[in-house]
């Protein structure tokens, strides 16, 4: 690794998860894997959710959706069929990825506020669909069989295996969110964000590029859906498409700076940490949404490239190091 | 031969407005066409229509002797189409070196980064950017981001390359500059047609040229024939006295 620093942009963030993944075990403690659970789940969403939002320039409101999507698809196959979680896994990936394919198709060509507004109306819409599907629940949702945990050693042993699945999910996100970043596909989506006129007449094949852009960004949504209902044993429609989840995503995006590999994963520790320090705090407890709106409006304000932009611009040689 | 391009007939409404009507000239390798007109007289919007921004409601396009008619703009970027703009549209948050990489990747040859990466390096100095190469697009000014424009369309190695108006705003030694670069690409076998206002220099590099006005095509021919040319000294340039200026013949 002679050119090791030309790689910091993707070693840094692999280093802060792992040292993530390996805390609660060298602190021996159940609490700190549940903080640490809740960081690296929302480092995989905002993660994936960059590549449409920060490359592409995309707005999804609605990206819960393949969470929620994925997640029932796979605790389904999970629950209901007998497959291995690792099985589980991938179905929910393939589901989210198909669904984001399909959905491409009809609304990537709808722009700015528009794609905006139609990805919280297919939230809505998917949620509505599941929530009279009796094959997944209906309304009830789906309950765990806690025999499914005997198969991986019992709930302790399951419960601590959902956390390093959901670690190894977070560091592929990051791997697939640095790899876009520096590849020539990346490029084009950077020029889609740009300019998409522009982009087209340059000869980037933008339909093309943007589907596949939100395809990736839902695939591991859709793992990390299904992970999280395993963990949780039970899903129910209202808790598997949240709508506060998917701005959520969008203020840690947004904080730590979108379009760059390190910006969601910081913005994930940073908002995190602030939720837990909110939703512990008897004054801000309730209003702890507030909070986060105030943010997301504070941030489009003055520091619309969030952290790590903010700080590319300011610092011009972190350009090369931070992609 | 078949000509590099084949306008035949070309017609395009914008609702009541008629913005090209019945445009037809063949253009053959390794020229340079100059397209003059009055504001408004359909000139960006022929060239919307040759490189499919709009699809024409009559008439056709035919490129290396292929219908292209109504083809997407990223297909006859790959099929070896480029252009600049009138209003520049440099991808501003990426550096210049980024956009034209992004110019070889996705145009003609389709590149690799890597190689990419080599044609910008040779581009970028052949329009005089090299010393800007790392800095964001957006920090250009006018006649930077218009050689830009240019060499990120070069980037692509294009077989035609449409230049809408990259004279305009620039001062006497910029446009001296760009004259250059225009016969330079035409040396290196890449057919052009230009848009241009500054009418000294469009005569100057031009081979041939069309007059565009209210979306007629009112004349063709070359350079001294367009200057001599009645109608086009009636319609658009408004005097005989005025054209001999412009032509610094005075």
């Amino acid at each position: 690794m002679k050119n090791w620093r030309k790689h910091l942009g993707i070693i840094l963030p692999l280093l802060a998860v792992a040292a993530l993944a390996l805390w609660p075990t060298l602190t021996d403690s159940i609490s700190n894997r549940e903080s640490a659970f809740t960081i690296l789940k929302a480092i995989a969403l905002a993660s994936s959710l960059n590549i449409l939002l920060g490359y592409t320039g995309y707005v999804s409101f609605g990206h819960i959706v393949f969470y929620g999507f994925g997640g029932y698809v796979g605790l389904y196959f999970l629950n209901e069929q007998g497959w291995s979680i690792w099985a589980s896994l991938l179905v929910a990936g393939l589901s989210s990825g198909i669904l984001a394919f399909l959905l491409g198709k009809a609304i990537l060509r709808l722009r700015g506020a528009y794609f905006a507004l139609a990805t919280i109306g297919v939230n809505e819409a998917v949620k509505a669909f599941i929530n009279n599907f009796d094959l997944f629940g209906g309304p009830i949702g789906m309950t765990l069989n806690f025999k499914v945990y005997k198969e991986y050693g019992g709930a302790a042993e399951a419960l601590s295996m959902a956390f390093y699945i959901m670690a190894g999910l977070a560091l592929a996100a990051i791997v697939l969110s640095y790899l876009v970043r520096v590849s020539k596909f990346g490029l084009g989506l950077l020029a889609i964000r740009e300019n998409e006129d522009a982009a087209e007449v340059m000869g980037v094949v933008a339909p093309d590029a943007k589907t596949w852009a939100y395809v990736l960004s839902a695939i591991i949504p859709g793992m990390v859906g299904v992970l999280f209902f395993f963990k949780n044993g039970n899903v129910e429609p209202h808790g598997a498409f949240p709508l506060h989840a998917s701005i959520e995503l969008l203020v840690m995006v947004m904080l730590g700076g979108q379009g760059t590999v390190l910006g969601p994963i910081l913005g994930a520790f940073a908002y995190q940490g602030m939720r837990g320090y909110l939703v512990t705090s008897d004054f801000f407890k309730d209003i702890q949404l507030s909070v986060s709106g105030a943010i997301l409006l504070i941030i489009v304000l003055f520091i619309p490239a969030g952290a790590v932009g903010w700080l590319r611009h300011r610092f011009e040689p972190l350009r090369r190091i931070l992609p | 031969m078949t000509p590099l391009l084949s306008v035949t007939g070309v017609t395009k409404r914008f609702g009541g407005l008629q913005a090209l009507t019945d445009v037809t000239f063949d253009l053959p390798e390794g020229q340079i066409m100059g397209l003059i007109g009055p504001n408004g007289a359909g000139k960006t919007t022929l060239f919307n229509c040759i490189n499919g921004v709009y699809a024409p409601e009559f008439g056709s396009v035919h490129f290396h002797g292929e219908d292209v008619t109504g083809s997407k703009t990223y297909n006859m970027a790959k099929r070896g189409l480029a252009r600049t703009h009138q209003i520049v549209q440099p991808l501003e948050e990426l550096t210049v070196r980024e956009n034209v990489i992004a110019g070889a990747c996705f145009g003609r040859e389709g590149h690799s980064l890597g190689s990419a990466y080599d044609i910008a390096e040779e581009v970028l100095e052949f329009v005089r950017l090299d010393a800007k190469a790392d800095e964001l697009a957006a920090s250009l000014n006018v006649a930077q981001k218009k050689r830009l424009e240019m060499a990120r369309a070069l980037a692509a190695r294009p077989y035609l390359l449409l230049l809408d108006e990259v004279l305009a705003g620039l001062n006497p030694s910029e446009i001296a500059g760009m004259v250059e670069i225009v016969k330079k690409i035409r040396d290196r076998g890449i057919t052009i047609i230009m848009i241009e206002h500054v009418m000294k220099a469009v005569m100057n590099v031009s081979d041939r040229m069309i007059v565009l006005d209210y979306g007629q095509q009112i004349a063709e021919g070359t350079p001294e024939e367009i200057a001599n040319n009645p109608q086009v000294i009636e319609a658009y340039l408004g005097d005989p006295e005025l054209a001999k200026k412009l032509m610094g013949e005075d």
